[in-house]
């Protein structure tokens, strides 16, 4: 069987299951008593066993398994959570992102076998298990006869057996089958609910309360999700692997009052191999009836049972959405030549001008609907950051917490593919430089428990995501001491140095200042790479420091990388974008207002001194000719931008207009400024450049 | 003309600056476009004319002229832009004409070491057709120079 087409969706899953397991277990760390989240962690573990089996990727299938088992003691309470446990859990999970990562690579497990994790939850097993397992293999061949006399006895009219009709899913089919090899018996069952009952929902969550402690759910159709929203007629149908009797199961389901009938017998496991007899030949038919049937009914149905959760959603290929996103673009660029054009064509008729705007109203509302669709939280990328910390804290041997906020707050898809490098080295750096040992935290009278914050929130058409610690602050001498030693600086410059340029300098490449060389961090490669990282997205980093107080590492982002609102300039014959967002106002300044500080050009301008940038000069280009008369010659259009707390003006020949604009890279191979951040095309077909105003604040 | 029949033989477009002609592998080129306007950008390679917006996509533009030091030539209605595509990144040469698409064999390439040390390592021979000599260059390295300026 082919099954690289849901590899994907194995590796999407997977992804979902060690995510939802390391939060699991560190909540279980906690609150080792926590029996949802034992079974939360059971659940999961389980359908990653499973998923690992259908694929045929034995190695991880077995690692799963024994972790299952594990978990399965400490379900049954013959083991202990404890911080070994925790600690031999975590490896395993480890293993298994290594597992995926291989898959992800090359479609294949790789050949680690992971003995000695293994070894370890195979000894907590034998701790606790011994007994019980053999006991529940006696206990199994036994049961088998009983059923195979009882399933004949329940002879109920085929009709009644809704559940033949369901298609099995290969790795609920697996589960089932292990189940079986475990011991377990597989129910199916239908229940009937009576036709006068007015809260079906009330009485089928009864049903699965009454059968959550007796056996697993493994599916259930309508979805419980359905079922809970009273989505289903007077019957509902689902698989259960259990350990009791039939009987047992019955007469649960039927003691909820206002159950008419529960129609139950072992389930035969539809095998795709072996039983070619009749049997499967009806299942066929069966279950092309019920594709008929359950047209309406979720295909997907979740492979856990319990709570799980459905949000309404669907994935999409990200290339996909960039297609999309670039015939958007496409469409904007369009759109602008049609505005341009009409500008053009004076006097053109009321209603041509109403359907442009019109249109421009529509493509400005699918832009930002199709960006909407590729924001994503940067929850997804920080939710494996309590689990790196609580690692870092033992490996370092700080006791320190992680504080989040803002989880939810979105960015553009691509951008956050990109930010999960960056903070975690950011992070890093907080634990390994930031925060101090505990001892020493203690004798200057901090808390014991060094706290880092990871703080995200939305800031205009910015995100900003802030990551601070309590810890000792930058020393800035100590910076200084070690550029001169590198000989980055003189120690001139060094003494005229503020703090700021001299907490920058630990953006240089390779320049670290930790006094032992860990491995968490201090090789000097960090935070060069997490400045190059962000300014390669449209970002920045500041730092702001207090000597013993803490460090903040300030993170800007762009909300959209794509599409922005600029302002179109003169400069010199030639037509440049100013991107709106940085732009505080636009003002025109008489020259002799221009003072000179330090040889540099300043205004001004309410109170504030603001350094002057010509752009002409800096972009290499002569004055422009002033076409007298029209303008006064003495003064300027300054535009004053903004980074951060700090202004500069800008100084411009003519102001063309606000557009929105498509930003467009320019290519592999031509080396460009800093100061250039892309280039767009405007209505008529040219190329203009975008500015990005940080560089030159 | 005969397509490739067999693998020795290659397909090139010959181009010219003043009375020199060139040859690139007709497999590098994705495009040739009429001279259009090219829009300045400052601080770069100064062989970089700027960049141009070729039906959504910004490509940048460089003169053949500037990288082998010629002087710079005003541009007539023969002049091209050459669109090559190379690791999946396009890049326009700005030629003074394009001439023609002529089929050479690799025996027909005779490899030479040129004398201009500028221009040397760009040419990996000398193909003659018509009892011209048109040099073929080699994209590869050329590109490879532009990235490490």
């Amino acid at each position: 069987m082919d099954l690289s087409q849901y590899l994907e969706i194995f590796i999407d899953e997977t992804k979902e299951h060690i995510q939802t397991l390391n939060d699991q277990v560190l909540i279980l760390e906690a609150e080792p008593d926590n029996i949802d989240t034992v079974n939360e962690i059971f659940r999961a573990a389980h359908s990653l066993k499973g998923m690992a089996g259908t694929m045929g990727f034995k190695r991880m299938q077995r690692l799963t398994h024994d972790m299952e088992n594990v978990f399965s003691e400490v379900r049954n309470g013959k083991v202990n959570v404890n911080a070994d446990i925790v600690d031999v859990v975590f490896k395993c999970l480890d293993c298994i992102e290594g597992y995926l990562a291989n898959i992800v690579e090359s479609g294949d497990e790789g050949t680690e076998d992971n003995e000695d994790v293994i070894k370890v939850l195979n000894d907590v097993l034998a701790q606790a298990e011994g007994a019980t397992s053999t006991v529940e293999e006696q206990k199994q061949p036994e049961k088998e006869e009983v059923k195979n006399e009882e399933a004949p006895k329940a002879e109920v009219s085929e009709d009644r057996k809704k559940y033949l009709t369901i298609p099995i899913a290969d790795f609920e089919k697996n589960a089932m089958l292990e189940a079986k090899e475990k011991g377990m018996n597989v129910y199916a069952t239908t229940v009937y609910i009576q036709e006068s009952c007015l809260l079906k929902a009330a009485r089928a969550f009864l049903v699965f309360k009454g059968l959550e402690n007796k056996g697993e759910i493994i599916k259930s159709v309508p979805s419980v999700q359905d079922i809970e929203d009273e989505r289903f007629e007077f019957d509902f149908s689902m698989f259960i692997i259990s350990d009791k009797s039939m009987d047992e199961i019955k007469k649960i389901i039927e003691n909820v009052s206002e159950i008419e009938e529960a129609v139950i017998e072992e389930y035969k496991i539809p095998d795709v191999v072996e039983d070619t007899t009749p049997k499967a030949e009806e299942t066929e038919k069966k279950e092309a009836k019920a594709e008929k049937q359950d047209k309406k009914d979720d295909k997907k149905t979740p492979a856990k049972s319990g709570k799980p959760v459905v949000n309404r959603s669907v994935r999409v290929d990200i290339e996909k959405l960039d297609d999309l996103m670039n015939l958007v673009s496409e469409l904007i660029i369009a759109k602008n030549g049609l505005v341009s054009v009409t500008g053009v064509m004076a006097g053109s008729d009321q209603s041509f001008n109403e359907q442009i705007e019109y249109l421009e109203r529509i493509t400005t509302n699918l832009h930002e609907s199709v960006m909407k669709v590729r924001m994503v939280p940067i929850e997804s990328v920080v939710n494996r950051f309590p689990r790196m910390i609580r690692d870092l804290s033992k490996k370092l041997n700080k006791e320190m917490e992680l504080i989040m906020t803002g989880e939810d707050t979105e960015l553009d898809r691509t951008v956050i593919d990109e930010i999960g490098d960056p903070l975690m080295h950011m992070l890093r750096n907080s634990a390994d430089h930031g925060l101090e040992d505990t001892i020493d935290r203690l004798k200057l009278g901090k808390p014991k428990v060094g706290t880092i914050r990871l703080d995200a929130y939305q800031d205009g058409n910015n995100v900003t995501i802030e990551v601070s610690d309590d810890g000792a602050g930058i020393d800035v001498e100590k910076i200084k001491a070690k550029a001169i030693e590198r000989g980055n600086i003189t120690e001139e410059q060094a003494e005229f140095m503020s703090d700021k340029e001299a907490v920058d300098l630990l953006f240089m490449p390779s320049f670290s200042t930790a006094e032992k060389i860990t491995d968490v961090s201090g090789r000097g490669v960090g935070l060069d790479v997490v400045k190059n990282k962000i300014e390669g997205l449209g970002g920045d980093v500041e730092v702001s420091t207090k000597l013993g107080e803490g460090t903040t590492f300030i993170v800007r982002l762009p909300l959209t990388l794509a599409i922005i609102q600029a302002l179109m300039v003169d400069i010199s014959g030639e037509k440049y974008a100013l991107p709106l967002n940085s732009i505080v106002t636009v003002e025109e300044i008489p020259s002799e207002e221009i003072k000179y500080v330090h040889t540099k050009e300043v205004i001004n301008l309410r109170g504030t001194v603001i350094p002057i940038v010509r752009l002409n000069e800096v972009l290499d280009l002569e004055p422009a000719q002033k076409d007298t008369e029209e303008e006064d010659d003495d003064s300027l259009i300054v535009v004053i931008v903004k980074k951060g707390d700090k202004q500069a003006g800008l100084v411009i020949d003519h102001l063309l207009g606000q557009q929105e604009i498509v930003i467009k890279p320019l290519g592999k191979f031509i080396r460009v400024p800093k100061m250039i951040s892309g280039a767009t095309i405007l209505g008529n077909g040219e190329v203009a450049l975008i500015i990005d105003s940080n560089t030159l604040v | 003309m005969d397509n490739n029949i067999n693998n020795d033989v290659k397909q090139y477009i010959v181009l010219r600056f003043d009375s020199e002609q060139y040859g690139i592998d007709i497999s590098y080129i994705d495009n040739i476009v009429r001279l259009m306007p090219i829009t300045r950008v400052p601080h770069t390679q100064p062989y970089f004319l700027g960049v141009i917006n070729l039906r959504g996509v910004i490509i940048p533009v460089m003169s053949m002229r500037g990288k082998f030091d010629l002087p710079e030539k005003e541009n007539t209605g023969a002049t091209r832009i050459l669109i090559i595509k190379y690791e999946g990144a396009d890049i326009g040469i700005l030629v003074d004409e394009v001439k023609e698409v002529v089929t050479l064999s690799d025996e027909e390439i005779e490899k030479v070491s040129s004398d201009d040390a500028d221009t040397r390592s760009y040419i990996t021979g000398v193909g003659k057709y018509n009892e011209t000599l048109i040099s073929i260059l080699n994209i590869p390295a050329l590109i490879a120079d532009i990235e490490n300026d």
